[in-house]
């Protein structure tokens, strides 16, 4: 295998903490609220990190959003990634999953030859977990979800999945789609030797619906199927229930009320 | 005038944040209590570059400005003061004279490794004799063919028990004062060179503070830092940086006071509200919010003329006096809205009060600041 290409994708989310909704638009309020890298999308950095410095590679970080989401390729480039792709453009604002994985998956293709595709299972702010298998589904790619570990050997790689109530191996020919969950790894510091570069400009490519030759119909809020019926923050006032009686009576009861609700 | 931090600044200040909330502040009430030296985070803050903040890269360090090292520093103090200092006194006043005024050898030779935080730097210039009178030092280097043989004991030095390289004041010429002050780059391990008592301090514990004794040292004269007689210049350049870096520090306890006031008085509730809602605590945090923004500016003023490379009238020195008394006001407050709480080591604000304290004195008192501020203007 020549040189190996990892293309990672990340996402700029609102800091969980401050998260607020507007129920008019039902829309996130991302205004005022601090933009950090999403949680796996760190680890799938760290992922590909450990492939490069394992077996050579050259990592390329792939995020879209308004032109602020540039930072978190900033903050990627600190921890050692060594290119990256910003696709910023009005078109693009109010894409869906769907839409989102469209462009990626064009941005991909247009970014020159890969063998492996990374991303985080799923971002904190939407909680979906779709754009990943999407990419792989446009570019029609073999896929593996929820990676907990990756081992790379000519040209395949090897990806453990803990499932539920057991263990899966699967292996699959290079190039493909892995997204990965928190646990795969303990992502690195971005490094303060590494500040200058990170933000000279030297690393950073970007792109808009014009580079990629996507008409503005296809693109945005228009062209995304998904519509948001309802948005809302979850109820924290309800608390916890005692149930009385004896330790029969209590477990007959919550039995009852487990059904009622139907958890079992 | 732009109030906007650069990219890089930005950034740099995000990477200090984000290790310090999640490899500092969890340990930072036990070392301090414990009174322990933090190993295993500065092993770590090394391998990121915080040793070398400003050090040029082809030197080993981050070539980074003064203005973001005052941000990393904040950001270190927000989360674990202690950390925030051993940082600073690395930087400023051992690495910085080094570069500013060492041998080509003797940066090849010594600030590789500080740069790198491979070897942790102190700086030796207070006797128990000699603190805010520099000058009237009694530690004497006798030149005794290529070497000076140095005899004497410094006090109160941070990170004196644990760092390998340091940067010791001794007198060549001791009837000339402060003109016959020389400094040594001294390497730990020589025969003659031994660490005395560590302190038991008020705050700033987990740095260990460290008597050095120096009984017939043999230091080789190329280990002079700059000219003979030139120590007092050396040092008072190293203690302007490291001015800056003690109000960052500042900075850093003040906010952590205020942000804990800010969460706790949402918290605490007295008479059926939450004590936010009382004037009396939102002045009290108003006050700590408008003192702080204020020295941050003074700070980041000093900061930017350094790097600018145009000499100080006196603003290091008024960014150090002014920042460590807003610290202190802000951690009185903050323990004054706490209450009873304030004053038990569960809430870190007894922490602040304590490093506050500290912060006021070392690096200069607050009232030698204002010797050098008045000389500034009267000279």
């Amino acid at each position: 295998m020549k040189g190996l290409k990892i293309i990672v994708a990340v996402k700029q989310v609102p800091g969980t903490d401050e998260v607020r909704t507007d129920p008019k638009t039902n829309s996130l309020i991302r205004q005022g609220v601090p933009g950090i890298l999403n949680p796996e999308d760190r680890n799938a950095v760290e992922a590909a990190l450990c492939l490069k410095e394992k077996h050579g590679a050259a990592v390329t970080a792939l995020t879209m959003g308004p032109p602020e989401a540039g930072d978190v390729l900033e903050e990627v480039f600190a921890m050692g990634v060594d290119k990256g792709i910003l696709l910023t453009d009005m078109a693009f604002a109010g894409s869906d999953t769907l839409i989102t994985a469209f462009i990626l998956s064009r941005a991909i293709i247009k970014s020159g030859r890969f063998d492996l595709i990374l991303c985080g299972r799923h971002a904190i702010d939407g909680e979906t977990a779709q754009v990943g298998p999407q990419i792989a589904g446009f570019m029609d790619l073999p896929q593996v979800t929820y990676a907990e570990e990756i081992v790379l050997e000519k040209g395949f790689i090897t990806v453990r999945r803990d499932l539920e109530d057991c263990q899966e191996w699967v292996k699959v020919k290079l190039p493909a789609v892995v997204t990965v969950t928190s646990r795969i790894n303990r992502p690195r510091y971005p490094s303060l030797y590494n500040v200058q570069t990170a933000c000279d400009g030297s690393l950073l490519t970007t792109w808009g619906a014009e580079d990629l030759k996507v008409p503005a119909s296809m693109l945005g809020l228009d062209a995304s199927p998904t519509v948001i019926k309802k948005i809302f923050e979850p109820d924290h006032k309800k608390r916890g229930e005692i149930i009385p009686g004896d330790e029969k009576e209590m477990a007959a009861s919550l039995i009852e009320k487990l059904k009622g609700v139907n958890v079992i | 005038m732009d109030f906007d931090f650069t990219k890089q600044q930005k950034l740099a200040r995000k990477i200090a944040r984000n290790f310090a909330e999640k490899e500092l502040e969890p340990f930072a009430q036990e070392r301090d209590e414990k009174a322990e030296f933090p190993v295993e985070a500065v092993k770590k803050i090394a391998e990121l570059g915080f040793m070398g903040i400003t050090i040029p890269k082809e030197y080993g360090g981050c070539g980074l400005d003064t203005v973001t090292y005052v941000l990393i520093v904040e950001e270190l103090a927000r989360y674990c003061a202690s950390t925030a200092i051993i940082v600073a006194v690395h930087n400023s006043v051992a690495a910085y004279p080094v570069y500013l005024l060492g041998t080509e050898a003797q940066k090849k030779k010594y600030l590789f490794d500080l740069a790198s935080g491979k070897k942790l730097g102190a700086f030796a210039l207070t006797e128990a004799n000699a603190g805010s009178d520099p000058a009237s030092i009694r530690t004497t280097a006798e030149l005794k063919g290529e070497n000076h043989v140095l005899n004497g004991v410094k006090t109160f030095i941070t990170s004196g028990g644990t760092s390998d390289i340091v940067i010791v004041m001794a007198s060549t010429d001791r009837s000339k004062r402060g003109r016959g002050i020389t400094a040594f780059i001294v390497e730990k391990g020589i025969k003659g060179f031994t660490v005395g008592k560590k302190e038991n301090k008020i705050g700033i514990r987990a740095s260990d503070t460290c008597e050095l004794i120096f009984e017939n040292c043999v230091v080789p004269s190329e280990n002079i830092l700059g000219k003979p007689g030139g120590g007092l210049f050396a040092a008072l350049k190293a203690l302007s940086y490291g001015r800056i870096g003690v109000a960052a520090q500042a900075l850093g306890v003040a906010r952590c006071a205020m942000e804990e006031c800010i969460k706790y008085s949402r918290e605490r509730k007295q008479f059926g509200k939450q004590i936010s809602d009382f004037q009396a605590i939102q002045w009290m945090i108003a006050d700590m919010a408008t003192e702080i923004e204020a020295a941050r500016l003074l700070t980041l003023k000093a900061a930017g003329i350094k790097d600018e490379d145009r000499p100080f009238s006196a603003e290091d020195s008024m960014a150090k006096l002014y920042a460590s008394e807003v610290a202190m006001r802000a951690a009185t407050k903050a323990v004054q809205i706490h209450g009873g709480y304030g004053c038990m080591k569960d809430y870190k604000v007894e922490r602040c009060f304590r490093d506050a304290k500290v912060i006021e004195i070392y690096e200069g008192t607050s009232e030698i600041q204002r010797l050098i501020i008045a000389r500034s203007l009267l000279k």
